[in-house]
């Protein structure tokens, strides 16, 4: 079993933004897409996903509506709004900044002080 | 903008729960099939899959609660939480519950009782259709409701403001039904007057304005309802039966509906009868008599788009007509309009500014009550400062305590509310059904409907929200740091603050009330023992109408000679008399009087309106009135006599002058008659308790004979006996006569009623005012000994002296109370001025009414500190130092 990290808190919602930007997913296939494109690394109890997704509902970033699945069982389909996509876009530009931040701080050598 | 969407999206939550809260269910559901389709895919059986799946997703109530959370839906959920909470708190500390529920209660009652009674008799007095374009007329400056029926005609007849005017008048008749004669109560009506107030027959018909032609061309009677039930039966085949009033034949057209009981709001007639034929009810035609203005009141409906000031000026035109056409009958003809219903002056003003004041007080009582609650309320977040500390600090905010601590308010003041309004339903329908005059139809319709109810609710609401928002500065100001840090937040300085203000305001509340109350007492024991002009006490009375039983013109005076004759054989008997109207029952009748110089006798010439009784010889005598000055009436003051009075103190001073040359003076009734005034006798009481000493008159009723007559039989026997004797005398002399026998206190309940009732009620409140400082105080004073108990300890260790420790103890709370007595005092001096019109010699400047005050404000001080005052005795200084 390989290694998985915890999320930081307040990233869970950046990850649903970002998997729902590439199309249409239901719940399960949120989870499933954010393994995916995050090679497995990230360790998410399944349950805790829902209360993000119902949270960006309430924002107005995300909208979901009913349909069918592959497995043809009923499920609940989220997509991105504009506001969603205008907010995956600044966050997404923040993260970067605070990782190139904190990266650039953690690999300073003594010498370069 | 944003605010509105997210509002309705909260609302839109609230109605789509349930749905909501399926659809989140079947999307967790979802997910877990969707992974155990994957976990089957891979080999697993599927219900090890399906156990898996929900392993793996974790806490599934939690997330729910999560999502709800997240979703919005969480105001129903949070409030229930909020309430649930608040039980849990009140249940916590019962005492402090109780004592809150029940100040509430009673405060919240007292005003629902207050306000049915004035919504009742004031805002809705007529139990009628579109009560509010109906209105009475009243006339001249001192807003008399009584016309005569020409002027009636004339208002009637010339206005063009009103829909038509209607006119009515109450009388007692002797009504025979083929068995049984007995008195019953007539209202005399215009055969307009259901038309006009629009109501409709319950069974058979009305009369109409087209069945009257002249006098005594209308013999119809209309039966209320509650009269057709209990004397009929409620037997539907009375309608076309004749029944015989005062022994002349008269129809029954039908029967009105139930709710409707007449234009009287106190006074319910038995039935309704034309008037144009009253003189076969009254023995005399008044139908032509201008200047006599019985006690005829009028009502009319405003045409649609009339204003009350349009339709005065236009009755004050037909006024001015009316003076100049008869100068000799229509004086001051001026006109005004007020709520019909209330017999207008004597009982409907002294009674609206009564009901007004009372439910100022009441609403005093409310606010003082607040005030202790909210005082309650502060002391008690104070003592939660700690929990409230430790809940900001967790990371509550303080809108969440707020409202938490409003719930609680709120929850105090509905029960409470609901409590009160119980009380208040269940007294207001006790007082409905009360009939409380053995000798009138009087009733107290206060039933009460929906704006009660309305009323009771607000002003729950509207406490809830005065005394919830004292301590809201309190936890707003709340350091959690400092507070967890330093325990408590007992901050002892000499700083006033709110919870000292609030004490004060209801102190100073509560001896307003104690002030009117004690004010009132006074009031009705100084009229009780007050000088009526007559004594009550060993007086009998013997009422009979010898109209009803059809006694006319000479056979009158005869049959009155007859009856004083026979009852003053009875042993035991002192003296017989006989009144035409007793003092004090319902009014008196009066009459404008001239100087013997006056030669135009117009009513604006009048030197007095005096007070007119008819009386045998021997009234005086048998009332018990003292004659001052010259003689007596005899039984040779007859017709062929020159006209002579009597006359009281005031009027011979006011005719005269001094008194000096009243005796054997002339004046002149209204008609120019020449009266010679042959004898003086005290002043007394006539129209109500209250009055001033007014000018009376006394006429013999030989001169003046009346059928309308009651007889005063004084006499030193037992009571009973000399009834028995009585009515076995009366029935002697005429089987047929209806007659009735009482003593005259009994009968004197009627003119005590007002001022029993405005003394009861307010002694109620005083009571209850009372009350509410004693739990005010001892809430303060117990509240503060326990705040300062480490302090008393230490300076009793230090060496203080018991009187020491109590003045540190409550010093203050004494202080404070002696503030707000003052204070209170003065206050309810000037409220009481509004007392004097209800309740006889009701003054405030009585030094008995301010030193009882003093020491009823003493009293309760000492009593509402007494305890706190032992338990600040009681410190054990040595135990207490040990405790922390």
């Amino acid at each position: 079993m390989l290694e998985q990290a915890q999320l930081l808190p307040g990233t869970l919602d950046l990850l649903i933004l970002r998997a729902v930007s590439l199309g249409p997913l239901h719940g399960y296939g949120i989870l499933l897409r954010i393994g995916q494109i995050s090679g497995n690394a990230l360790l998410i109890e399944q349950g805790a996903l829902y209360p993000g997704l119902f949270r960006l509902v309430r924002q107005g970033l995300l909208k979901a509506s009913w349909g069918t699945s592959d497995n043809n069982r009923r499920a609940k389909f989220y997509e991105l709004t504009a506001a969603g996509r205008k907010r995956l876009r600044e966050e997404t530009a923040n993260w970067n900044r605070l990782v190139a931040a904190i990266a650039s701080a953690l690999s300073v050598q003594s010498e370069e002080v | 903008m944003k605010l509105l969407d997210s509002l309705r999206f909260r609302i839109a939550t609230l109605f789509r729960r349930s749905q909501m809260n399926t659809e989140m269910e079947e999307e967790l559901r979802s997910h877990i099939q969707h992974r155990a389709d994957d976990l089957e895919r891979s080999g697993v059986a599927r219900a090890e899959a399906e156990r898996r799946a929900r392993i793996e997703f974790g806490g599934h109530v939690r997330y729910k609660e999560e999502c709800q959370e997240a979703a919005g839906g969480t105001l129903v959920e949070s409030l229930t939480q909020d309430v649930r909470f608040a039980l849990r708190m009140l249940r916590k500390s019962p005492g402090f519950s109780a004592v809150t529920v029940v100040t509430l209660a009673v405060a919240i009652g007292a005003n629902a009782v207050v306000f049915g009674v004035l919504n009742a008799l004031i805002l809705r007095p007529v139990n009628v259709p579109q009560t509010q374009s109906l209105y009475a007329i009243e006339r001249g400056l001192d807003n008399a409701v009584n016309h005569s029926y020409p002027d009636y005609l004339d208002l009637r007849d010339r206005n063009r403001s009103f829909d038509g005017l209607a006119a009515y008048s109450v009388a007692t008749v002797g009504l025979d039904t083929g068995k049984n004669p007995s008195g019953a109560w007539a209202m005399e009506v215009t055969g307009n007057y259901f038309e006009v107030l629009s109501i409709q027959p319950y069974l058979g018909r009305f009369f109409h304005g087209a069945d009257e032609h002249g006098p005594n061309s209308a013999p119809y009677i209309v039966l209320t309802y509650a009269f057709w039930h209990s004397r009929f039966q409620d037997d539907r085949g009375v309608v076309g039966r004749t029944v015989q009033l005062n022994k002349h034949p008269f129809t029954v057209l039908g029967v009105a509906p139930r709710e409707f009981r007449g234009t009287l709001a106190f006074v319910f007639p038995d039935f309704w009868v034309p008037i144009v034929n009253q003189e076969q009810l009254d023995g005399e035609n008044v139908l032509n008599a201008r200047a006599n203005r019985g006690i005829l009141m009028v009502l009319g409906h405003l045409k649609a788009g009339v204003t009350p000031s349009w339709a005065v000026a236009d009755l004050n035109s037909i006024g001015s007509y009316l003076e100049k056409t008869y100068p000799k009958d229509d004086g001051h003809m001026t006109f005004s309009l007020t709520r019909p219903g209330l017999a207008g002056d004597w009982l409907g003003r002294p009674l609206q500014a009564f009901l007004t004041g009372l439910m100022l007080l009441a609403g005093l009582i409310l606010l003082a009550a607040c005030a202790n609650l909210g005082s309650l309320f502060a002391a008690r977040a104070a003592d939660r400062s700690r929990e409230v500390a430790v809940r900001l600090a967790l990371g509550a905010g303080p809108m969440r305590i707020l409202r938490q601590l409003f719930t609680e308010a709120m929850l105090i003041s509905l029960i409470g509310g609901a409590v009160g309004l119980w009380g208040s339903v269940a007294l207001l329908h006790g007082l409905s059904a009360w009939e409380p005059l053995p000798t009138a139809p009087l009733h107290i319709p206060v039933n009460p409907d929906a704006s009660v109810y309305g009323v009771a609710l607000l002003l729950s609401l509207v406490s809830a929200f005065l005394f919830g928002a004292v301590p809201v500065r309190q936890v707003l100001h709340t350091d959690p740091y400092q507070v967890i840090k330093s325990g408590s937040t007992s901050t002892v300085g000499r700083r006033i603050t709110v919870r000292d203000l609030l004490l004060v305001a209801q102190i100073a509340i509560c001896a307003v009330l104690v002030t009117s109350s004690m004010v009132a007492v006074r009031g009705l024991v100084r009229s009780l023992h007050s000088s009526f002009g007559f004594e009550p006490q060993n007086a009998m009375l013997v009422e009979t109408a010898l109209s009803m039983a059809g006694y006319r013109g000479d056979s009158v005076p005869a049959m009155q000679k007859r009856m004083i004759d026979a009852l003053q054989s009875i042993p035991g008997v002192k003296s017989v008399g006989l009144v035409d109207r007793l003092p004090l029952f319902y009014g008196a009748n009066s009459a404008n009087v001239f100087t013997d110089k006056t030669t135009d006798l117009r009513p604006a010439n009048a030197a007095a309106e005096a007070v007119v009784y008819n009386i045998s010889p021997e009234y005086f005598d048998a009332a018990r009135t003292t004659l001052l000055e010259g003689r007596t009436l005899t039984w040779h003051d007859d017709k062929n006599a020159p006209r002579v009075a009597i006359v009281n103190r005031e009027f011979a001073s006011k005719i005269f002058g001094a008194g000096e040359n009243a005796i054997n003076g002339y004046y002149k009734a209204k008609d120019g008659t020449r009266i010679q005034v042959v004898g003086i006798v005290e002043d007394g009481k006539y129209a109500s308790l209250a009055e001033e000493p007014q000018p009376a008159m006394f006429l013999p009723i030989l001169q003046w004979p009346s059928s309308q007559a009651s007889v005063v039989v004084r006499s030193n026997g037992d009571a009973q006996q000399v009834a028995a004797a009585i009515k076995s005398t009366v029935e002697g002399l005429d089987a047929g006569l209806p007659f009735t026998i009482r003593t005259w206190n009994q009968e004197l309940e009627s003119a005590l009623f007002p001022s029993r009732m405005a003394t009861l009620s307010l002694g109620v409140l005083g009571v209850m005012g009372a009350m509410l400082s004693i739990t005010g105080i001892f809430g303060m004073a117990a509240y503060s000994v326990s705040k300062r108990k480490k302090e008393l300890g230490i300076r009793m260790a230090l060496g203080a002296q018991r009187k020491e420790v109590l003045a540190a103890a409550l010093g203050r709370a004494l202080k404070l109370l002696a503030f707000g007595s003052g204070a209170g005092l003065l206050l309810g001096i000037l409220a009481s001025r509004v007392l004097g019109a209800i309740v006889y010699q009701a003054t405030p400047r009585d030094p008995l009414v301010l030193g009882g005050v003093v020491v009823v404000m003493a009293l309760l001080g000492l009593l509402a500190t007494w305890i706190p005052a032992q338990r600040a005795l009681s410190v054990n200084p040595s135990l207490l130092l040990h405790e922390e």
